[in-house]
């Protein structure tokens, strides 16, 4: 990345001189043998890659300017521009619900959890006694998938036999129905949601804690400064690579919820989410595959448009460093 | 450091990666789980597929009977290839395109023709020409497609009704309302009782498609029925309107929490007493032992416009279609002549006497209560529907019309932005 930033090369050495002076300089690194092996091992995974990934990527946003049932070959597609685009926009109720709710969950996530998780970290590298048990109980959750989190949560979530309205004491009297009231359902969703992504932060960031130099906090401490002090001026500045990876590890996580919503109420009343209305409208009897490929494009259009900014800036520091 | 920062791409890659293997091989296990059922047995031209969508234990036993007695009569062996009910339809498409079973499940109406005309099933005008003297007229027309050749052999059909215990309506002195004032009344009459009115679930997405079908028929009549499904008409008139306004006027006499509950919870309040009715179709009584389904009655929805009176019942046909290249053209072709016989209807109906035979040379006799007024209510029928999802294009359905019904029974003061969201959903899905 840095080789991306570094000015251009002084006037007088043409661009491809400048390459192959470079290669010539690698050349004489690697032997022959070792370039082919190279070039395999980056080639290889690199066309599975963009056989796998880039390919269909592509071709879902080609098929979004397309009006097509799924049925038949590509004869059968009819291209209609972007009305797929000016129809969910303006004409399709669950849309804008959905995008709300998606932003609600990425926002709940980049805050709550990643702050509890960082807590949690720091507490946790203080080698408490059982310290391991808290980390493997806190991880744990991680461990399940988000389809048996929507089913644990159900139980305790259920308006006359679960564990919440029988502890708060309402189960008899007047049962809050949590999963069911479009009002307060995604937020209860997303306590679920962030009782498991707090477990992965933690680890994340535990594992960021480990690495930075005890020395730093020594200095930072004979210098005089408090606990408080030492973390946010010294510690956490230092923990900023493992902030980006939890930064884009969250907008995936925010941005594909899907299984929870799914298993308790197929993502509809209060429950829709952009990743919902693609499957409905690709998986099924009904298939709208351009529609749907347009709501798959929104969505990565918004993962894009959150990471992209932030890696730039993070890799535009690290080129200044 | 530096060494931290760079690893997010290969994990971020390897997840991307492996998410897209997953998706793939789920995407390709559709039609290679349907290859499975077929492959079986494709080399022997004695074998016939058949895909089944009856799933749980009582209709699959019972479908399996009828299966097993083909056998014995024909001398062919069938492979059955069972999948869950809900999953057969959500993955009809995929399973149609890749390789289907020689005969397979589906329903009539519009559901039909669309895959049908698409060109993705068999044609059936050959059996048709053998077995059309068992079916009534109106039976043929619902299995024709616009092309005027058939697609599906009908097999069994049951009516929508609202139902109700005998005893408990003997108990209280209630009577069966034959106007929409007199169903108010004997509402207004229950919820004094310490009744639900109207029991009503609709967690599962369409059993408030029922309610929505009766009272546009009763109020609009058949015809407008028919129209509107087929996007010919306006989901923003006042006539669909004066529909929402009518259930509106309802909603207070039905069972709360509806988007929380599955019908099967709701057809057990009525089983115990806790609620006076029960609109639905008359699978109803699965819910219901053996004995008890004796006490099980219904009525068809009252009349609402004396215009159209009770002239309409919904009373959806479920039947087998054959493949567009069955392995076993043949073979299939006597399957599925099988199944529009009056004996393989009867011993299907033995096992699961919640519908009844579409054969008009069943023996009735056999039936109990439940059936006998099934098969009269159906009979007395001038115009018989599918059902909204039946009727129309399933992309309207599962979507706009789903969520547009869900959104009216949280928000029933929203009737007019709700009906502009399904107009303005059918106008692009019925365009496109």
């Amino acid at each position: 990345m840095t080789a991306l930033q570094s000015p251009p090369e002084p006037a007088g050495t043409t661009e491809p001189s400048s390459s192959s002076r470079r290669t010539k300089r690698r050349a004489t690194a690697l032997a022959p043998r070792d370039k082919l092996i190279l070039g395999l091992m980056l080639g290889i995974p690199a066309l599975v890659h963009i056989a796998l990934v880039w390919v269909p990527a592509f071709g879902s946003v080609v098929l979004s300017f397309s009006s097509w049932d799924g049925i038949g070959g590509f004869e059968d597609i009819e291209w209609v521009g972007f009305q797929n685009y000016v129809d969910i926009f303006t004409r399709y109720p669950r849309f804008w619900p959905a995008f709300q709710h998606n932003l609600i969950w990425l926002l709940f996530l980049l805050v709550i959890p990643t702050v509890a998780g960082l807590l949690l970290a720091v507490l946790l590298d203080r080698q408490l006694r059982f310290g391991r048990l808290y980390q493997s109980a806190l991880y744990l959750p991680m461990v399940l998938s988000l389809a048996l989190v929507g089913f644990i949560w159900q139980l305790i979530y259920q308006p006359e036999q679960g564990l919440l309205n029988n502890v708060l004491g309402t189960a008899s009297t007047d049962p809050v129905n949590w999963l069911g009231d479009p009002d307060i359902n995604l937020y209860a969703v997303l306590v679920a949601a962030g009782w498991r992504h707090t477990g992965y932060i933690m680890l994340l960031y535990l594992a960021g804690l480990k690495s930075v130099d005890p020395a730093l906090k020594e200095a930072a401490a004979l210098d005089g400064a408090n606990a408080w002090q030492t973390f946010f001026r010294v510690t956490f500045p230092v923990l900023k690579p493992v902030n980006v990876v939890v930064l884009v590890v969250t907008v995936i996580e925010g941005l594909r919820a899907f299984d929870i919503v799914y298993v308790i109420n197929k993502g509809r009343n209060g429950l829709e989410l952009l990743s919902v209305l693609v499957t409905d409208n690709i998986i099924g009897e009904s298939s709208r595959i351009g529609w749907g490929s347009a709501l798959a494009v929104i969505l990565l259009l918004i993962a894009l448009g959150v990471i992209i900014p932030r890696l730039f800036q993070v890799f535009r520091e690290e080129g200044r460093s | 450091m530096t060494s931290f920062s760079a690893s997010p791409h290969p994990l971020m890659g390897r997840r991307a990666l492996l998410k897209a293997i997953i998706a793939g091989a789920g995407i390709a296990a559709v039609p290679g789980l349907a290859a499975c059922g077929s492959d079986s047995g494709g080399t022997a031209t004695d074998t016939v597929s058949f895909g089944n969508n009856l799933s749980d234990q009582v209709p699959k036993d019972a479908i399996t009977a009828v299966i097993n007695a083909f056998q014995s009569e024909s001398g062919l062996k069938v492979a059955i290839n069972t999948k869950q009910h809900e999953q057969y339809q959500e993955q009809i498409n995929n399973y149609l395109q890749g390789k289907p079973d020689d005969v397979l499940a589906w329903f009539a109406g519009y559901r039909m023709r669309f895959f049908a005309e698409k060109g993705l099933t068999g044609d059936l005008s050959e059996v048709w020409s053998k077995v059309s003297g068992g079916y009534e007229p109106a039976l043929k027309e619902a299995s024709t497609a616009s092309d005027g050749k058939q697609y599906l052999i009908p097999f069994t059909q049951y009516p929508w009704g609202v139902f109700y215990r005998k005893s408990v309506w003997q108990q209280r002195g209630y009577a069966v309302p034959k106007t929409l004032d007199e169903l108010v009344g004997l509402s207004t009459k229950m919820q004094a009782d310490g009744l639900v009115p109207i029991a009503f679930a609709q967690k599962q997405g369409w059993p408030g498609m029922g309610t929505f079908d009766q009272l546009n028929f009763r109020i609009n009549g058949y015809q407008f029925h028919v129209d509107l499904m087929a996007g010919k008409e306006d989901w923003q008139s006042p006539k669909v309107k004066e529909v929402f306004d009518t259930w509106k006027r309802l909603l207070p006499f039905h069972q709360e929490n509806a988007l929380g509950r599955e019908w099967q919870e709701a057809a057990q309040s009525l089983q115990q007493g806790k609620a006076g009715m029960f609109l639905l179709g008359s699978f109803v009584a699965q819910q219901f032992k053996a004995d008890e389904r004796e006490d099980l009655d219904f009525f068809p929805y009252p009349e609402i416009n004396p215009e159209h009176g009770q002239d309409t019942v919904e009373a959806p046909i479920d039947g087998y279609m054959m493949s567009k290249k069955p392995a076993n053209a043949a073979g299939a072709a006597k399957l599925l002549e099988y199944l529009s016989t009056p004996a393989a209807q009867a011993t299907y109906l033995k096992s699961d006497p919640t519908a009844v035979a579409t054969s008009n040379k069943a023996d009735t006799s056999g039936y109990n209560s439940l059936q006998k007024k099934a098969a009269q209510v159906i009979k007395e029928a001038a115009h018989i529907t599918q059902f909204l999802d039946r009727d129309t294009d399933p992309r309207f359905a599962s979507d706009a019309a789903t969520n547009g019904l869900n959104a009216f029974i949280q928000n029933p003061d929203d009737i007019d932005s709700i009906l502009k969201g399904m107009a303005d959903q059918a106008k692009t899905i019925f365009t496109e």
